[in-house]
Order: structure tokens, then sequence, then C-alpha cells
């Protein structure tokens, strides 16, 4: 028996319980009563993670030479978070990261100088576009690349394959204690993102979260997307990226003739192909033709009065548009592409802001992409096996993002690819991809400006869009049509260095990148 | 019968990634453009690529025209001789205003089709007409060549011509435009209607289609493959004209499987214009079925 902090007799032990820990008044950090006068209670180091710098905070989480850190990408090219960090971790002489965003763009460019100076050693990332990856693509990296899924990331992140030790997370609006949201609802967010579906796996599973903010507000900052309770410190800045790169003021339809025919085509195709039925579902991606089979998807579900029980994935202004015409019942928004999309996430109670995980992991109880039925996706390459290629371009140098891709390919059940027959000079159909992301055996239908092809394997969609008067091409006819045109492309000569490995949504090694060789 | 000419695609001469698949819109005639919209130091690049174009590319069952300088600029001739070599459908001549101007195309593609073996006639011609001076020599112009097979206004030099500009009801035009069908119909050729440029505006182009039908027009250039679809929706017979149709044709058969001279249905009789009718919006509904990418 003890006398525990208030006096009570408790115990030393309990049979089949075990020992007991009695109470004791003063003993842990955050028990002890808060009496400051309220002007005061701002201030307290308890209630209040806000530090001065992110000097501050690099030291506060300790930092250290090897140690991985993340960030996210939902400010796209409008992103200033990634650049300022890592600017100041560099003149701390911190060196030897890994660095693990869910994506880099064009404004990422900087960090070439980092990697050379050895601040960085590795990258995992979703995508890579502009000077960073051209200069990777010329090999600038001892070690490959790793690129990743969405859902993939999630999964390695969530399962410690890849554990984080510090994210760094650019926030549109947060408050003192770290509650912190893509949008607000009464402050206004300059740099409001919508959705902050990628970080949010990051700030679950990080080891220490440093939030960063233009945009602190009155506490307790709700709806919040990430809780106080998985937050270690928030840092101030003057801005955390630029709007007009951050999202669109609203995605336009694309007025490209060709993109529009593709849509046309794809909507028919969508229409043919037995999964267009009351309560179906559907996820678009935010390129030109993809985006514009919306609409005309749109005029076929209010003829044949069908809605669809949900949309998923990178929400546009369109798929708000049909949702709030009733058409779509319910948005699952891992990330928000323009600002219509973040005021509907702002004011909708059915569009509901998804993490990364929930989106598309793998290994998880369940993740939303195991639920569509129907994807439109792009593709820089596709061939004869149906693999499709968005990483690198026609000259081999990497310019693309995995994003979802292969994600919702396993996960929907009629995957459909949309791409011109020709892009510039070249064809999109090829005998092989030069990177595969997605792998053929997981996507069903090519749609092109010129004709469909059915994967072999899906006989069910082959008939149906035949029987609806589709124009239906095997793959080899489609890929000859384009060769009579512009001819088959040389091979792309490489060096033997691997510049990137491309992980599968399960983790393992679906293809390799290399080096391009050097123009002589 | 002849064929139908609903939407004639600009395709600027000097624009490779548009003369590749010129043709994947569903217009029904293709123009390749050498004039006006190819500048004068890409005239002979222009002039090589649509040459190479037609030589080698496959465009399908779409009616191939190109638009050749004028005989009176120094590429017309040029522009002759590379076109007829590369045989397209028909050539199609800018700025017609007196019949000599025909029968001096007609002359050239005459030779020129005798020089590379070409069946003689085989090169169609077309005539657009940018003046008051064609304007009134429409009939004489579409008489000219038995190779005419269209008449066109070209509505943006005409209204120069004029004195004035476009506007929206197109009141400016109502006489050129009759007085070309006229011609047309007279010399029993098509007659097309000229471009429409805001390609944004789409409810203004809607009302000129509507309008351009109405008058009697066979079709209408366009520039801008968006709009394609807009011309052949409003060109599409309803299903109640395509049911009337089709029992029009069939009570001919009957007739004639009869030995029958008088035909009647309903009571009222049919004549040579209800079968002619008949026929022609049969054939637009076909149109409309066989091709899926322009028309749904």
């Amino acid at each position: 028996m003890m006398r525990n902090g208030v006096g009570r007799e408790i115990p030393d032990n309990i049979l089949g319980i075990g020992a007991l820990r009695p109470f004791e008044k003063n003993m842990v950090n955050g028990m002890q009563k808060n009496v400051q006068p309220f002007k005061d209670r701002q201030r307290n180091s308890e209630r209040n993670r806000v530090l001065d710098s992110i000097e501050a905070a690099v030291l506060r989480t300790g930092l250290k030479d090897g140690m991985t850190i993340s960030f996210h990408h939902h400010f796209r090219n409008g992103d200033f978070v990634v650049n300022m960090v890592m600017d100041i971790i560099a003149r701390m002489g911190i060196r030897d990261l890994v660095l693990a965003p869910s994506s880099l763009s064009d404004i990422h460019g900087p960090l070439v100088e980092h990697i050379k100076n050895g601040v960085i050693r590795r990258i995992e990332t979703s995508g890579l576009r502009g000077d960073l990856a051209q200069a990777i693509s010329n090999g600038l990296m001892d070690i490959p690349v790793v690129i990743n899924s969405h859902g993939g990331r999630a999964r390695s992140i969530a399962s410690g394959e890849l554990p984080i030790d510090v994210a760094f997370l650019g926030v549109p609006c947060c408050d003192s204690y770290g509650n912190a949201n893509g949008f607000s609802l009464e402050h206004g967010a300059i740099s409001a993102c919508g959705s902050l579906g990628y970080a949010m796996v990051d700030a679950k599973h990080a080891k220490q979260v440093v939030l960063i903010t233009d945009n602190l507000v009155e506490y307790p900052n709700t709806p919040f997307a990430i809780p106080e309770s998985q937050v270690d410190y928030i840092v101030v800045v003057d801005s955390i990226g630029d709007p007009k790169g951050i999202v669109s003021g609203a995605t336009r339809y694309t007025s490209n003739p060709k993109d529009l025919l593709i849509a046309r085509c794809a909507a028919g195709v969508i229409e043919a192909s037995g999964y267009f039925t009351d309560g179906f579902s559907l996820q678009t991606g935010s390129g030109g033709a993809s985006l514009a089979t919306t609409r005309f998807l749109r005029e076929k579900m209010i003829a044949a009065n069908i809605k669809a029980s949900f949309a998923l994935g990178g929400i546009t202004g369109q798929i708000v548009d049909l949702y709030e015409e009733g058409l779509i019942k319910r948005l699952l928004d891992v990330q928000s592409f323009d600002l219509r999309a973040v005021e509907s996430l702002k004011n909708n109670r059915l569009h509901q802001q998804i993490d990364a995980e929930y989106y598309a992991s793998f290994d998880n109880k369940g993740c939303a992409a195991h639920q569509l039925d129907v994807v439109i996706l792009s593709a820089l390459e596709i061939d004869l096996d149906f693999n499709v290629n968005v990483i690198t371009g026609s000259d081999g140098v990497i310019r693309g993002a995995s994003g979802g891709h292969s994600d919702t390919a396993a996960g929907a059940a009629a995957v459909i690819i949309v791409a011109p027959l020709i892009r510039g000079r070249m064809p999109s159909i090829l005998d092989k991809v030069n990177t595969v992301i997605t792998p053929g055996h997981t996507v069903d239908v090519l749609v092109t400006d010129q004709g469909i092809a059915v994967n072999p394997l899906r006989k069910d969609l082959l008939e149906n869009l035949k029987s609806a008067g589709l124009p239906v091409f095997s793959i080899e006819e489609l890929k000859a049509k384009a060769d009579r045109i512009v001819g088959k492309p040389d091979p792309i000569l490489w060096e033997d260095k691997i510049v990137g490995l491309v992980k599968y949504r399960d983790g393992s090694i679906i293809d390799v990148i290399r080096q391009v060789k050097r123009k002589l | 019968m002849s064929r139908l000419r609903r939407t004639m695609l600009y395709v600027p001469g000097n624009h490779p990634g548009m003369i590749r698949d010129a043709h994947i819109y569903g217009a029904d005639s293709i123009m390749f453009d050498l004039e006006d919209s190819v500048s004068l130091r890409e005239k002979d690049a222009a002039r090589m690529l649509v040459y190479h174009a037609l030589r080698t590319l496959d465009y399908g069952n779409t009616e191939l025209v190109v638009r050749v300088n004028g005989l009176n600029t120094p590429y017309g001739r040029v522009d002759f001789e590379a076109m007829v070599a590369a045989r397209p459908n028909a050539i199609r001549l800018p700025k017609a205003e007196t019949p000599d101007d025909i029968r001096e195309a007609d002359e050239l593609i005459t030779q020129l089709e005798e020089l590379h073996g070409i069946e003689y006639g085989k090169i169609k011609l077309m005539a657009a007409v940018e003046s008051a001076l064609g304007v009134l020599n429409a009939y004489q112009i579409a008489t000219a060549s038995k190779r005419l097979i269209g008449i066109a206004i070209g509505a943006e030099d005409f209204v120069t011509d004029l004195k004035t500009t476009r506007s929206d009801d197109g009141i400016e035009l109502l006489a050129a435009r009759s007085q070309i069908l006229f011609a047309a119909r007279a010399a029993g050729i098509d007659a097309l209607d000229t471009v429409f440029s805001d390609v944004n505006d789409e409810a203004g182009f809607m009302q000129e289609v509507k309008l351009i039908k109405q008058l009697g027009f066979d079709g209408k250039s366009i520039i801008n493959p968006r709009q394609i679809e807009i011309v052949h929706r409003i060109f599409t017979p309803t299903e109640e004209e395509v049911r009337k149709s089709v029992r029009i044709i069939e009570a001919i058969k009957e007739a004639e499987e009869k030995g029958s001279g008088v035909v009647s249905l309903d009571g009222k009789m049919i004549d040579k214009p209800i079968v002619e009718r008949a026929r022609r919006v049969l054939q637009l509904n076909d149109a409309v079925k066989n091709s899926y990418f322009s028309t749904r």
C-alpha cells in the first residue's frame, strides 16, 4: 500500500493486473495547472508551439546528418517551402539528408545545388520536372531517385519502410497549437490549396512535424486537416507560396479540338463500358482530355438520369459543378486543383478531405481507389502490352510524376487511358515504353484521336464498345496508323548508370530509369 | 449523288501539326490554304508541305481541296503546277471576278493534267467570289468551266469592297449570298458559305449556320475543328424528316416495281423535287450515322 498524490491508499499490486503506478501531482509536464492571466496564456510554451524561425525549428527537432525529411506538393509550382527550408538547412551545415517529398516540380530547380554540395544524398518522390529532373537524368546523383506512387508513398511511410524524421509542412492556415488546414472558413487564406491529403500522411507518421504558415489564426482552427496532436513546432513566414502557382482560378475546359475529340470519345467509352449505371464512381485527371471527358459525361448522365456515388482523387471545378448539380453525390478529395475546388471543400459538407493512405494505399484495411469503377488517366507513352509511361519523355529525360496512376489503375474496374495518337513528331504507342509506371494488365482501354484499343484481357469491354459502334481497333493497328505518318522513332541511347528506381505501389521495383547518353 | 460539303475545314498550308491530322475531326472537306493564311516568306515551304502531305498521307474519304494563290500573283502558277501534280480532289481559286479567271485556271489545269498523265477533268475547281464584281458575275463564273463543283462567298474581302463591315445578323451579305446561291443552283453546282471568325462565339455561329442552311447553302467554310460538330448537328435532319423521307423512297421503289408512272403518298403526288429532297435528307442522316467522332 502507498499513499498517492491526493492522499488515497493505493495497493502496489493487483493480481491479474500487475504493478500499479500511483497518481502524483505535478509529475508530468502538461499536467500542471495553468494559472496564468488570460493575456499571457497565448504565449505559454505549452499552448503555443510557434518558434521564431525555421532555424530555431531545425535546431529544436535535432535534425542531424543522414536523417530523412519530407515535404508535400499541394503548392505545386507555387511552392516556396521546399527551397526556403533547404536553403536554411544547407546554411546550418547539415548534410547527407534523404529528401522525401510527396512530389517536386519545376520550381525546385535550386535543389540541384544542394545535391552537388552534399546536403541532399538521396531523393524519394512521386515526380520530378524541370532543371532538377534534367540534372538527375544526366547523372547528377550517386544514388538513384526512388519514384513512388501516391499510394505507394503513403504505404511505405505508414509501414515504416520510409521513416520520416522531420516533416516540414507548409500550411495555408494554422493556429498556434498546430491545427492546420488548406483553407480557412472565416479568416481567408492567401495561399489556400484546399485539401492537404498528402501532407496528412506525413503529419500522422513523421517523428517530428514542423508546420510553416503565412496565416496564423485564432485557436482552435476548425475544421482542420492536421490536428494539434500531431504537431511539434510552428513557424510563421512572410509567404509559403505564390497563389498563382498553387491553384488556378478555375481549371478551364480545354479548347484544344484534339483533346475535345478524345474526351468525347472517352465519354462514349464510359457510357458503353457496362459500368455507366446509377451509383457508379469515377476519377478524372487534370489533363486537358481527361478533364474534358467530364463535360461530355455530364450530358450523358443527365440524359440517362444516372448519378455517380462519388468522385475521387484530385478534385477540379468541373467535378464540383457536377456535384452541385446533383450528378455526383460525394467528393473524396486528396488534392484540390483549383479555387473552385478549394471553395467547395470549404462550403460543401459532402466534399470530404481524405489523406493519401485512405486514397490509395495498398496494404491498409481498405482504400478508396479500390472502390473506383471508372478512371480516366493520361499517358506519355503506352506500349503494345498496354504498359504506361508517365514519367520519362520521348528523350528519356524525367519530366513527370507517377502520381496515383498505378494505384487507380489497379483499383478501378474500367481504366481508360487518353492520349493523342501522335505528339509532335512522336507516336504515343511504342513496342515498349521507355519506363513502366503502370503495368499493362491493369490498363483496359486506350482512347486516341484516331480510334480506341481495348486490352485483349478485357473481352467484356471489347464486346461492349464494339456493339456500341465505337471505332475500336487493335492497339497494333493504331500503332501502325501512327507509324505510317511519323515513322518509328530512333531508340533512346542510355548510359549504364541507373538514375531512378520506379517502385510499384506495393514497394516492389517495376522499372529502372537510366542516365540519358550525353549528346556528342 | 454528289458528295456532302457541309463543312470545309481551313488548314494553313504552313502548319505541319494541323496538316498531319486535319481529317480526324470529320469535316466533309479539308481545304489546305496556300493563300491568305500563309505569309509571303513561307509560300514555298507551304507549297512543298501540302504537296508532300497530299502525296503521302491517307485522309480517308475526306474531300481534299487546295486554295491556291491567284494567277495574277507571283505564286499562282507554281501553286497550280505543284498541286495538280499532287492530285487533290479540287483546287479552289480565290478572288474570282470574271469567267476569264476560271477559264484561265481551267486551261492551265488541263495542260498540267496532260503533263502528269492525269485523266482529263479529274481535278475539279471551286471558285471563291470576294468582290462586288465577282458577285455580279456569279452565274457566268459558275458556268465558266465543267470542272467547277462549287462556288463560295468570301465575306471578309467582300464587305471591305462594299465599304462596310460584318454584322451579327449578316444583313450586308444577304444580297450576295442570295446571288451566289442562285448562280450555283442555276449552274447545278454547290453553294458554300464564308467563314465565321469568332471561334468562341458559339451562339453567333449557330445563328449564322441556321441562316445559311435556311437560305439553301450546301455548307460552310470553317476555321476551327470545334465548329464542325455544330454545323453537322444543324444540318442533321430531324427524325420526322428521316421517317418521311424513308417512306417517300419506299413509295418510289414500290411504284417502280409495279411499273406505275405516277407515285403518291398519303394522297399527295410525289414529284421529282420531293424525291430529291428525300434523298438528300437520307444522305445527311447517313453521314451522321457513319461518323462517330464528329457528330455524337
